[in-house]
């Protein structure tokens, strides 16, 4: 493998990493209202809730399918291997965020047919969260990969620990989604959130803990990484947990938006665990970044043009959220 | 019965980009139409152009918001059944299609807002601004798809490097020898869409007598535009046809039915194409016409089928009649474009109750011309799936098996059943209530609405109680 001179693969890791968590945390909390969407005390709550995440939902699919091209430009091997290997999950993640998707849409415009929308917005989003849980949970245990090509089966993804790491998921963007609720709302459905905020951080730590002690033995490469010098890599752990105290005595103290930002913390926390767990390699046990990179000049070409494209679209798409400024009303949405 | 992963994942494939393909194509053609709209409201400031322009932003919302929610499902299809394409092409159409998110998506997503609901919050001129600039929107992402796709009917600017593609020059990779041909036919075909729906739909309106003064003045206008693009379609269409001829020869050979090379090939009105003879039954066509058409020669030559191995053809008969559905709705275009023409003598064309009825009935057929032709485009490139470079067979996704292709056809099937069935009984609800009232809408109302695209219009899922 003839070296570049200058590395565009790291640059293109960050950039695919950096996307990855935003999507997460972006498009994180307004799954998570989905999944707490059958549980909300009233119509006027899931009113609320929805209203909450309307204007800004669609941009994320955007940056989802940015996110498939960009890997396929920059990690030719993860697109080819985890989409295949994934097959059945990708399916329902699709399905899921396109039936969130359109319930989004009609439910504003529905009366008497208002409650298909609600389970097709609970479903879809519950569907799609743990789906995004299993992908994790997939990547963790490693892939059956010959000559560049998956070659495992349909189900080999579908394991109690990727259930455990989808339900995780699944937990863990419901708390994304309540502590954003505590945010944006007030009155009894705000109290209703602070309600709910406790039990599902008890839930995630739980299922966090669980999959944090598992998955050294799912894959010796994370064990030995973690237990064969004690390494900077303690720091995240010990910084998640930090956040969730931070969250516990936020909640105490009936913070507006404290609880939101600490729960970002531990999800970008975990996050960099995880990274920082299987570095390099992102088409485990076998292949590294640079195993899966595309050609140099394909990254060169791409990167070139966002560097002069991108800072165009952030004018324009601030200069759309500028002529949008100023508060929603709260009340319900159809007319 | 054994499965086929391939037949299934090639089914799966037409399936969900066809059942995509609709939205935009009708978005492209629209988008341009309101921003017209939107130049003649803010140039002469007349009240009646912005009802209009208001109507059919509504309309535009709709269709835009289900091509954006089957659009997410385009930009993985590629990796889950087509792994092995992906992976040897990934050095191409990865940054292109990864151009085609950051220059046009983003793009409509942030000025499709301004459109639908800066109304009052941004100057009339900025208002017109962003109806361009959606407009050009849908050209740049057309733009970037169909270069992926010319390149895979005429790859050129490559080289391969142990089975996986080099760009060795961009300009050469991008601008292929069939991306203008393709995209200028796409470009009227789109134009043609939004007009024969705008068409249609004011025909609807004219029959029923309901704001007839107004849906007239866009039913001239399409009229008008029909009549130009129309017959520039066959031209173009022609000349598309030329490149083809030039560059894959064997979906032209399918396109004619031509299964041995020969001089002065007639041009086939009718046939029945046999795969495994070989030949055609109950052939009627006009002779030496084809060889004319294709070589400006009457006893031209045209390379048959029998040129390449028999598991080297296309399959013919699908070929050969999407071909002929596409010519004949074009055709029956031009027709309806001169009708149309004469009518406008004594200003007949907006109360003839025939001519109506016929425009109610051609909104569909634009439609329907376009999935044949991409049919003709697509299934004639079979076997190869990079012309001349990786068959279908081999850019299939490896580990894909029968049954997994069979759950997802059955699954995105299902799933685009409902999307679909809902979006298009939505959108007559929106055509039902017709144009939005001639007073402003209030600002409260407007704060209500999210910045999505559905929200931009305003008709209820049922039936309105009595107002």
């Amino acid at each position: 493998m003839s070296e570049p001179v200058f590395d565009l693969t790291i640059i293109w890791a960050g950039i695919i990493a950096f996307g990855v968590i935003m999507y997460v945390l972006m498009d994180g909390f307004d799954l998570g209202l989905g999944v707490l969407f059958p549980f909300a005390p009233s119509e006027d709550a899931r009113d609320v809730m929805m209203n909450s995440v309307a204007p800004v939902w669609d941009g994320n699919e955007t940056w989802l399918i940015l996110g498939g091209a960009g890997l396929l430009a920059a990690f030719p091997l993860v697109y080819a291997v985890f989409l295949p290997a994934l097959y059945i999950g990708v399916f329902l993640l699709l399905a899921g965020l396109i039936f969130r998707g359109i319930a989004f849409e009609f439910r504003f415009k529905a009366r008497t047919s208002k409650y298909l929308w609600n389970w097709s917005f609970a479903i879809g989003s519950t569907v799609a969260a743990f789906a995004q849980g299993a992908v994790v949970g997939a990547y963790i245990q490693g892939f059956n990969v010959e000559n560049m090509a998956y070659v495992g089966g349909a189900f080999d993804w579908l394991t109690p620990f990727t259930v455990l790491t989808g339900l995780g998921l699944v937990a863990g963007y419901a708390l994304l989604g309540a502590t954003w609720l505590i945010m944006k709302s007030e009155g009894s459905i705000q109290d209703w959130a602070f309600k709910i905020t406790p039990w599902l951080l008890i839930a995630v730590l739980v299922v966090f803990g669980v999959i944090s002690v598992w998955t050294p033995f799912v894959d010796p490469f994370v064990a030995e990484r973690w237990f064969s010098s004690i390494s900077y890599i303690w720091a995240f752990p010990v910084l998640t947990l930090l956040c969730a105290i931070w969250l516990v005595r936020s909640l105490h103290q009936r913070r507006d938006g404290s609880p939101f930002v600490a729960t970002m913390g531990m999800f970008i926390f975990t996050y960099l665990g995880l990274l920082a767990s299987k570095f390099p390699y992102v088409v485990p046990p076998d292949y590294t970044l640079w195993d899966a990179a595309s050609a140099h000049e394909s990254q060169l070409f791409l990167l070139l043009g966002l560097l002069f494209v991108i800072p165009i679209v952030l004018v324009y798409t601030a200069w759309t959220y500028w002529v949008f400024r100023g508060k929603v009303k709260a009340g319900v949405g159809y007319h | 019965m054994d499965l086929d992963p391939l037949l299934l994942s090639r089914i799966q494939f037409a399936f969900v980009v066809s059942f995509h393909a609709i939205f935009p194509v009708f978005t492209i053609g629209l988008a341009s139409f309101i921003a017209f709209l939107e130049g003649l409201s803010w140039y002469t400031r007349n009240p009646v152009w912005e009802r209009l322009s208001r109507f059919w932003i509504q309309v535009f919302a709709v269709v835009f918001g289900m091509g954006v929610v089957s659009g997410i499902v385009m930009a993985f299809q590629f990796g889950t059944n087509w792994s092995a394409f992906s992976y040897a092409g990934a050095n191409f159409l990865g940054p292109i299609l990864s151009y085609e998110v950051v220059t046009a998506f983003f793009l409509e997503a942030a000025f499709l807002g301004v459109l639908l609901f800066g109304r009052g919050k941004v100057p009339q001129g900025v208002h017109f601004m962003s109806a361009i600039m959606v407009a050009v929107g849908t050209f740049i992402s057309s733009f970037w798809i169909l270069s992926a796709n010319s390149w895979m009917q005429t790859p050129g600017g490559y080289e391969l490097r142990d089975g996986l593609v080099h760009v060795t020059s961009w300009f050469d990779a991008i601008f292929n020898a069939s991306l203008a041909p393709r995209f200028f036919h796409m470009a009227l075909a789109s134009f043609l869409t939004g007009a024969f729906v705008v068409a249609g739909v004011s025909a609807w309106y004219l029959l029923k007598k309901k704001d007839a003064e107004i849906h007239k003045r866009a039913f001239s206008m399409s009229l008008w535009l029909i009549l130009i693009i129309a017959p520039a379609q066959v031209v173009v269409g022609d000349i598309h046809g030329l490149n083809t001829f030039e560059h894959q020869p064997m979906k032209v050979a399918a396109m004619e039915g031509v299964w041995e090379t020969q001089r002065g090939a007639p041009l086939l009105l009718f046939a029945i194409p046999d795969q495994e003879a070989q030949t055609n039954h109950f052939e009627i066509g006009i002779p030496r016409l084809a060889s004319y058409i294709l070589t400006h020669d009457w006893d031209g030559e045209v390379p048959g089928l029998n040129e390449v191995p028999q598991d080297e053809q296309p399959p013919v008969a699908i070929v050969f009649w999407s071909f002929r559905i596409m010519v004949g709705i074009g055709i029956l275009m031009v027709l309806f474009a001169l009708a149309g023409l004469i009518l406008r003598r004594k200003g007949a064309y907006a109360t003839t109750p025939w001519f109506l009825q016929g425009m109610r009935f051609m909104a569909i057929t634009p439609f329907i011309a376009v999935l044949a032709g991409w049919f003709v485009t697509e299934v004639g490139r079979a076997p190869w799936l990079i012309y001349g470079v990786m068959t279908h067979a081999e850019g299939l996704t490896p580990s894909l098996t029968g049954g997994m292709a069979l759950f997802t056809l059955i699954g995105y099937v299902a799933v685009y059943t409902v999307v679909f069935a809902a979006g298009l009984y939505y959108l007559m609800r929106v055509l039902r209530v017709g144009l939005p009232p001639e007073h402003e809408m209030t600002t409260a109302d407007q704060n209500q609405r999210a910045k999505r695209p559905l929200s931009g219009a305003s008709a209820s899922w049922e039936e309105e109680p009595q107002q």
